[in-house]
């Protein structure tokens, strides 16, 4: 701008405007017409090169037909637009067979598709198939042709890249002090923040607009940051900031999802039918994360992959793969009808190169450590078969425990983190078949033969609203009864004496509350109220069995725990209009600070890897607490210190600032005051004058009666 | 802290002002009768009639006997404050939408709404001390703002005019010559449109609240910012504490947005913020929609609110309030 003004200013005077009355600001460029000046906004310039597509995409060649004479031409046209027209449309006049000069065809054709997307599926559909025995079609896209033309016919060793040292990904574990990261979603930005409790805000570590298409999501470990365009996902991480690690290109990417120990990610996309009465085209791909190489792509129908769960025409229930086998990322499944299908990651393959059978299988639920995994297989023939949950080892597929269930209408498994335990929820019919109620199965997976008790609540109509495990404990809780205010109650798996039984610790009777939210480190509690209780939350101490605190955050649509259990995050999200943002709570339900953002989409705390410490390492830590917060605690005391020290010397300042200016303004006031006095006739001005008390008599006249009052003298 | 309620509109409040010496309170609303109460009790002394449409505010004269109404019936009124009786009517062409006396109460700058084809407009009008000689000719008319102008005020001895509305620009003009002094920057300024603007009680700044849903504070000579309050929802009243350092903002989500929600994520109280510190030390709820408008009793014991639901508040502190703390 500064170096144009010069050149603008000459050529005003030429014109004779005074550039002093002109708004620029109020001029409006027509769209699209920059004059031939260069935007200098640099985010322009960074803009990634766009791979524009040939135009050949959806050309496919088709190879291996037979070499026929001219005279049967037509027929095998014939028969070949009869094959391809059943897949998709074929653009008119676009099936090309090439003849020789005498009229004999080559082999080989092309078709023109209207789509890419159909000449994709005519590919892939007819690739091998079968004509009669000796012609069996090759087909390739046509922009393919040209990449296989240029691979070289000569092998040559690849070269080996020297190494780079990469950036220790895991710069934010040591954090100086022991602070956590989260990221935000708001308008177009999307931020990463440290969460400063101790001074009561978040610091910021890296922001970026646009960062993402849709939403942003940090790897199970926290290693990574994955964001999600319309080209693919991509990965970041980084010492100090964030940098690209990886791209992983999957147009039209709807959904990902990292293995446990993210090795692994797994993209999804639906696509539109070219057919109309077609289901979505899906296609996965499952990536190394590191390589950014492809491991496996599965493609089908969403008919294929939304068996055994809600899925609808446009999708299927996410995730598709269920990770199982712990951190090691080993194995991982999918329920197909009939049957679950688990792969192995040595070479992404079927285990056994068959998938486990098993007939009407409804849900299955990994173990998150072992490779264990849960299923669920209803009632059949009207009861004649009973439903029935089982255990089954992998990759032996082994039965490991199983257990017949009796008028069943639903159930719901939920695992304990440390795969401990396995809680069942039942929902069985009454015997009149016209209401149900729950009870819970209760596994022991670490006790030999795996014993199952039953549970059930002392009033049996309770609805469950809500099922949660402590996490790495032995506890859970429900919420139970009828909606307005239900109640909330304890159990455990293992109390003092009596480790073979399940006992419940307490009830808390008419809790406004509807989801239960767990500190990571177990012990503590959040009972919220979302949505229809308007964001109620009530911090509990499960250990001694009180109510720390009970708060609200008005509208909350979200709460998450810090990976440690310090502290937890509520948020109100876009879904509401007003008041978006969120607010940081200590672990006891005192409020630290809140932030407001217009359009807040997302927040979530960056996990952390799982502690090096042994079991044993952190029970003695825990035993000896007082040992070893002592120097954490003199730390917060400095802390605290210094920062009533700032608090009040940046008061101190403020107030200072104020006064200096609130002095000079003062003297300029008196200074006028003779004219203001003047402004106003001479009567004294401002305060000074004040309330000179003044008595004014007012008379009012009232009422004027004239009477004639007749005198008698009587007495005279 | 036990409000006063003050039921006398029947439509949405647009203005509050207290005289001079705080004993009287003056409402405007949408209704077309600007009222005047009793500044302790809330009682209703009397109504000025004669508008024809919605009053957008007023003014009252330092010693408590002329008051100025602006209104959408494109009129300002002159009238007298103890009878009630109307002493002269200003015609304008379009809505007279902000009005305010000078220092001496010799001169009332008014601003204008754009209609049809016309600009939004800042008329100085002169008042004569005896109504018989008043004149209707503007002494001076200033053009340029954009949109609406929400509000025009006097600044130090009459000198200048500050001026701010729909454009989000707050400007300084002279007085004399109409000359455009100074402008607000982009940077600092409001992001949206502004809603209201009032004088420090001896006009050192001056505050403006916006749509933006912040409150800002300026030097009334240089025009720069001093302070900047932060909230949650749109701004559309503002006003500050002649005794402590504190300022109160009102306002609330868009009346058409109000029936959609709870009334308590509306967000209608009126919140108090340390003047200094830029810190909220508390709020004061109860009305059933957005407040419209503000005003510190000139003792600042008390102050008054007025909503989009047609009541006027009029709260008077409790003692712990003056001994405030943060």
């Amino acid at each position: 701008m500064a170096d144009v003004m010069p050149v603008l200013e000459d050529r005003a005077a030429q014109l004779g405007i005074d550039l002093s009355q002109v708004d620029f600001d109020s001029i409006r460029l027509p769209p699209g017409e920059d004059f031939g000046i260069i935007s200098d906004d640099e985010d322009l310039k960074e803009v990634d090169h766009l791979e524009f597509d040939q135009g050949f995409d959806n050309i496919i060649v088709v190879d291996n037909l037979p070499v026929v004479p001219s005279e049967k031409f037509d027929k095998l046209v014939g028969v070949i637009r009869k094959i391809y027209s059943q897949i998709g449309t074929i653009k008119e006049d676009e099936l090309w067979m090439p003849v020789d000069a005498s009229g004999k065809t080559l082999g080989y054709c092309f078709i023109e598709y209207n789509t890419p997307q159909e000449a994709e599926l005519a590919k892939e559909k007819t690739h091998g198939y079968k004509l009669d025995r000796s012609h069996i079609f090759a087909v390739n896209m046509f922009d393919d042709i040209d990449k296989f033309m240029k691979v070289p016919d000569e092998w040559a060793p690849p070269e080996t890249k020297p190494y780079t040292p990469g950036e220790n990904l895991e710069q934010w574990l040591t954090d100086e002090k022991a602070r956590d990261q989260f990221v935000i979603r708001a308008g177009s930005d999307t931020e990463v923040l440290w969460n400063d409790a101790r001074h009561l805000k978040p610091e910021p570590v890296y922001k970026r607009s646009f960062w993402t298409e849709s939403f942003v999501q940090w790897s199970p470990l926290g290693t990574y940051l994955a964001t999600v365009h319309r080209q693919g996902a991509a990965v970041w991480g980084g010492a100090s900031s964030f940098n690209r690690l990886m791209r992983f290109a999957h147009p039209q990417v709807k959904h990902i999802d990292f293995s446990p120990g993210e090795r692994f990610l797994v993209t999804y996309s639906s696509h539109e039918p070219s057919n109309p009465r077609d289901t979505h085209r899906v296609v996965l791909n499952i990536f190394d994360v590191r390589t950014g190489k492809v491991m496996r792509d599965f493609k089908g129908s969403a008919d294929e992959f939304s068996v055994g769960g809600a899925g609808g025409v446009t999708g299927v229930s996410w995730p598709v793969f269920r990770w199982g086998g712990g951190k090691d990322d080993k194995y991982f499944a999918r329920i197909g009808k009939n049957v679950i299908s688990v792969y192995e990651t040595e070479t992404f393959t079927l285990i056994d190169k068959k998938s486990l059978k098993v007939e009407n299988v409804m849900d299955f639920n990994w173990s998150p450590t072992d490779p264990i995994l849960a299923l669920f297989v209803p009632e059949l023939g009207g009861g004649n078969q009973p439903a029935r949950v089982s255990l089954v080892q992998i990759p032996s597929k082994e039965e490991l425990r199983q257990k017949n269930l009796f008028s069943v209408s639903d159930c719901k498994m939920y695992w304990q983190s440390n795969g401990d335990y396995l809680a069942v929820k039942v929902d069985r019919y009454t015997k009149t078949k016209k209401s149900t109620y729950t009870g819970f199965e209760l596994f022991r997976i670490k006790e030999r033969d795996i014993p199952i008790e039953v549970l059930e609540l002392e009033n049996k109509n309770d609805k469950i609203l809500a099922f949660a495990w402590e996490p790495k404990g032995h506890r859970f809780a429900i919420i139970h009864g009828d909606s307005p205010r239900p109640d909330v109650s304890f159990y455990t798996m293992r109390s003092g004496t009596n480790t073979g039984r399940v006992v419940k610790l307490t009830t808390l009777k008419g809790k406004q509350a509807n989801a239960l939210y767990w500190s990571p480190a177990g012990r503590f509690i959040i009972l919220a109220g979302l949505k229809v209780f308007n964001g109620q939350l009530e911090f509990y101490n499960v250990d001694e069995l009180e109510t720390m605190a009970t708060a609200e955050h008005f509208m909350a649509t979200d709460i998450e725990w810090d990976p440690t259990g310090r502290y937890v995050a509520t948020a109100v999200t876009s879904v509401h209009e007003m008041e978006n943002g969120f607010n940081i709570w200590s672990f006891n339900g005192k409020l630290l600070y809140r932030i407001l953002k217009d359009h807040f989409f997302q927040f979530l705390w960056r996990p952390r890897p799982p502690s090096f410490l042994s079991p044993e390492k952190e029970e003695e830590i825990a035993k000896n607490l007082k040992k070893y917060s002592k120097k954490y605690e003199a730390e917060d005391q400095d802390v605290s210190m210094l920062l009533s020290e700032q608090d009040r010397e940046k008061r101190r300042m403020l107030k200072d600032e104020w006064d200096r200016w609130v002095h000079e303004w003062k003297r300029l006031h008196e200074e006028e005051k003779m004219e203001r006095q003047k402004l106003r006739d001479g009567e004294a001005s401002d305060e000074e004058e004040e309330y000179e008390a003044k008595e004014v008599e007012v008379e009012e006249l009232l009422d004027v009666t004239e009477e004639v009052v007749s005198f008698e003298y009587e007495q005279e | 802290m036990r409000p006063i309620l003050m039921k006398g509109h029947e439509r949405p409040l647009t203005f509050l002002k207290y005289n001079r010496d705080g004993d009287l309170l003056f409402s405007c609303a949408k209704d077309h009768t600007p009222t005047v109460w009793f500044a302790d009790n809330g009682e209703r002394l009397g109504t000025y009639r004669g508008h024809n449409g919605a009053v957008w505010s007023c003014d009252v004269s330092k010693d408590s006997t002329l008051l100025v109404t602006g209104s959408a019936d494109q009129t300002a009124k002159l009238w007298n404050v103890q009878t009630g009786t109307q002493l002269y009517t200003f015609n304008f062409d379009s809505p007279a939408r902000s009005v305010d006396f000078s220092v001496g109460d010799k001169l009332a700058v008014i601003t204008t709404d754009p209609f049809m084809e016309l600009t939004s407009a800042i008329h100085v009008k002169r008042i004569s001390r005896d109504p018989s000689n008043q004149i209707g000719e503007s002494a001076l008319i200033l053009k340029g703002p954009q949109g609406r102008i929400n509000r025009a005020v006097w600044g130090p001895l009459n000198r200048t005019i500050i001026s701010a509305g729909e454009d989000a620009v707050i400007r300084i003009w002279d007085s004399e010559t109409g000359k455009l002094l100074k402008e607000s920057e982009k940077e600092t300024g409001h992001k949206k449109p502004i809603t209201s603007l009032v004088k420090s009680s001896d006009g050192s700044h001056f505050l403006t609240g916006s749509l933006d849903k912040s409150a800002k504070l300026w030097d009334t000579r240089t025009l720069t910012l001093i302070k900047t309050y932060v909230t949650e929802r749109p701004v559309n009243a503002v006003t500050m504490s002649p005794l402590l350092d504190h300022v109160v903002l009102g306002g609330g989500q868009d009346a058409s947005a109000v029936t959609t929600t709870d009334h308590r994520a509306g967000k209608f109280e009126a919140k108090f913020f340390d003047k200094i510190l830029q810190e909220e030390i508390g709020g004061v709820k109860g009305h059933f929609g957005p407040i419209n408008a503000l005003a510190f009793n000139p003792d600042g014991k008390s102050f008054s609110s007025g909503g989009e639901d047609g009541y006027v508040r009029l709260h008077h502190f409790d003692p712990d309030y003056f001994n405030i703390k943060i």
